[in-house]
């Protein structure tokens, strides 16, 4: 069963030294204020996982926090590069990053195999593409009855997976509404997962017997933290800021400004500072 | 209408390319902003899908992001990534993909991956996302981007999504049944893939450009078909759709200030 616990707790219970961890979300319910408590802590060595690397894990990279990452379009979406990204692998700097890289598709079927406890996923990917040629965890498999050569990753098995979602019971029963991306897949391709919620309720009230609900059982911890997706969003709860998105390409560009900001808004902040950035709509309005 | 930018042209000329019966998986930037010009315009019923799992949708301002609330909120409905890509992309039920890129070859294969070699990147690109599959499971591709030296190379450092490989039936010797790029859509003209060679050639001249001018801009010795056409200059709806959406688009960006 789900402990409900403070942020601090959460982390500092399920992510450790060295750990391959996936910090989900399709630009939508990003964890931003579990990322900055992971930094906090002084977690080092992570291999970062997740399909869209975006402000989130340039900040985990600019600060030293990452060993490696698997993913496959690091990019400030819309926007252009995520520079720290860049300066680790142009540059090595703060160190060097070891990276896998695969596309979008590969990415989403191996969460799905992990979430299915197979060892490996398999594709119709990667046709004449470049990747497979640097990359030697994409390899191929043939279809024992159509004889069809097939793409192959292995599965996706974090020591951990931390997602952000609208709410969550008392029970630690998690909504989770809109884009829903790869996170379900995620939570339960892990072997310990943490879930930060804008708010906890007495009854989840699913809206539909239909709805995307990750029971209290197969979640490790969850935490509130209201505003806890900033600058992505919480559908039903606060809009992205695209202006911080556009912002932010400013801020990393340069080594200095960018720890002048670290320091500033996450060394010196605390998980309540993003309750700023909470709607005060529960989603059920929307 | 006889005053507008050759971006303008280009998304319109791209908005063209598509009809109410398409299923088009849309990438982000110019290839986002001709899709809604053709949803708003002549292709009214035109299905849109964005890979962050949002299909049917109607956005009203144009996504900074692949997965902004403004599709979720417009969207018939949303779902996951793993079955966006599984049952929708790779299950065949997209007519067209509509990809944007850094780089672009004859063969009209891009690169979105790195400049320089892998290992050691001169420049770092975000790479492929969902291109390499969007790519092949699409019915066919269009592309759109600004003609430019930079960007219409004679050798990709690296192929990031395969158009044509090295030309000719190259695809359908490596087993896809789609059609892969039919249409280059740039600021200056419209190029398609030679039926034979599939090397793309020149086939439609924007109003006021000369082929000197797409000469120069392009890094390779570009071919022009027997025939070429002007392309139609945009009209009036089509203009004021485009800069409509664009300003509203800025306006709502621009919005929230107070965040940084």
């Amino acid at each position: 069963m789900a402990k409900i616990v403070s942020l601090a707790e959460a982390v500092g219970d399920n992510v450790r030294d060295g750990d391959t961890v996936a910090m989900e979300g399709f630009t939508h319910l990003i964890p931003y204020a579990a990322g900055h408590e992971v930094i906090r802590q002084g977690r080092k060595d992570l291999y970062l996982v997740r399909m869209t690397p975006d402000i989130l894990y340039d900040q985990l990279i600019g600060v030293g926090a990452a060993r490696g990452m698997k993913f496959s379009w690091g990019g400030n979406p819309g926007v252009g590069s995520l520079h720290r990204f860049r300066d680790a692998v142009e540059n090595q700097w703060p160190r060097p990053l070891e990276i896998e890289e695969h596309s979008h598709a590969a990415m989403a079927n191996a969460y799905e195999a992990g979430a299915a406890n197979l060892p490996f996923a398999t594709l119709r990917g990667y046709i004449g593409a470049d990747l497979p040629k640097v990359n030697p965890n994409i390899k191929s498999v043939t279809c024992p009855f159509t004889g069809e050569v097939l793409a192959a990753v292995p599965a996706i098995r974090p020591d951990v997976t931390i997602i952000h979602a609208q709410r969550a019971d008392r029970k630690g029963n998690v909504l989770i509404e809109g884009i829903v991306g790869v996170q379900k897949e995620a939570v339960l391709a892990a072997k310990r997962s943490i879930v930060t919620v804008e708010e906890i309720v007495d009854e989840l009230n699913p809206p539909s017997p239909n709805s995307l609900v990750l029971p209290g059982w197969a979640v490790t911890s969850v935490a509130q933290v209201p505003g806890g997706a900033f600058p992505s969003y919480a559908h039903g709860y606060y809009p992205r800021s695209n202006a911080f998105y556009i912002g932010w390409d400013e801020i990393a560009r340069d080594r200095d400004s960018f720890t002048a900001w670290i320091k500033e808004n996450v060394l010196d902040a605390k998980p309540e500072d993003f309750a700023k950035h909470a709607g005060t709509k529960p989603a059920r309005a929307a | 209408m006889s005053d507008f930018t050759p971006t303008e042209m280009m998304t319109i000329a791209a908005a063209r390319a598509l009809s109410n019966d398409d299923v088009c998986f849309v990438g982000i930037g110019a290839p986002s902003a001709a899709c809604n010009v053709a949803r708003l315009t002549h292709a009214p019923d035109i299905t849109l899908i964005y890979e962050s799992g949002t299909v049917g949708t109607k956005p009203d301002v144009l996504p900074l992001s692949i997965g902004d609330g403004e599709l979720c909120d417009t969207a018939l409905f949303t779902v996951s990534v793993p079955e966006m890509f599984r049952y929708w992309l790779q299950g065949g039920r997209i007519t067209t993909g509509f990809l944007g890129g850094a780089q672009i070859d004859r063969f009209a294969n891009l690169n979105t991956t790195v400049v320089g070699p892998y290992d050691h990147p001169k420049v770092r690109l975000p790479g492929g996302g969902g291109a390499p599959e969007i790519a092949s499971n699409c019915g066919r591709i269009f592309i759109t981007m600004a003609l430019s030296k930079r960007g219409f190379v004679e050798k990709l450092p690296f192929i990031t999504s395969m158009g044509h490989g090295e030309g000719g039936d190259q695809r359908e010797r490596l087993g896809m049944k789609t059609k892969g790029p039919t249409r280059v859509i740039t600021d200056l003209c419209i190029l398609e893939p030679d039926p034979e060679t599939k090397e793309l050639t020149v086939v439609s001249i924007h109003p006021g450009v000369t082929r000197e001018q797409i000469v120069e801009n392009c890094g390779w010795a570009i071919k022009f078909a027997a025939h070429v056409i002007e392309t139609p200059e945009p009209t009036e709806l089509e203009l004021t759709t485009l800069r409509d959406i664009n300003a509203r688009t800025k306006k709502a960006h621009q919005g929230d200030k107070e965040a940084a």
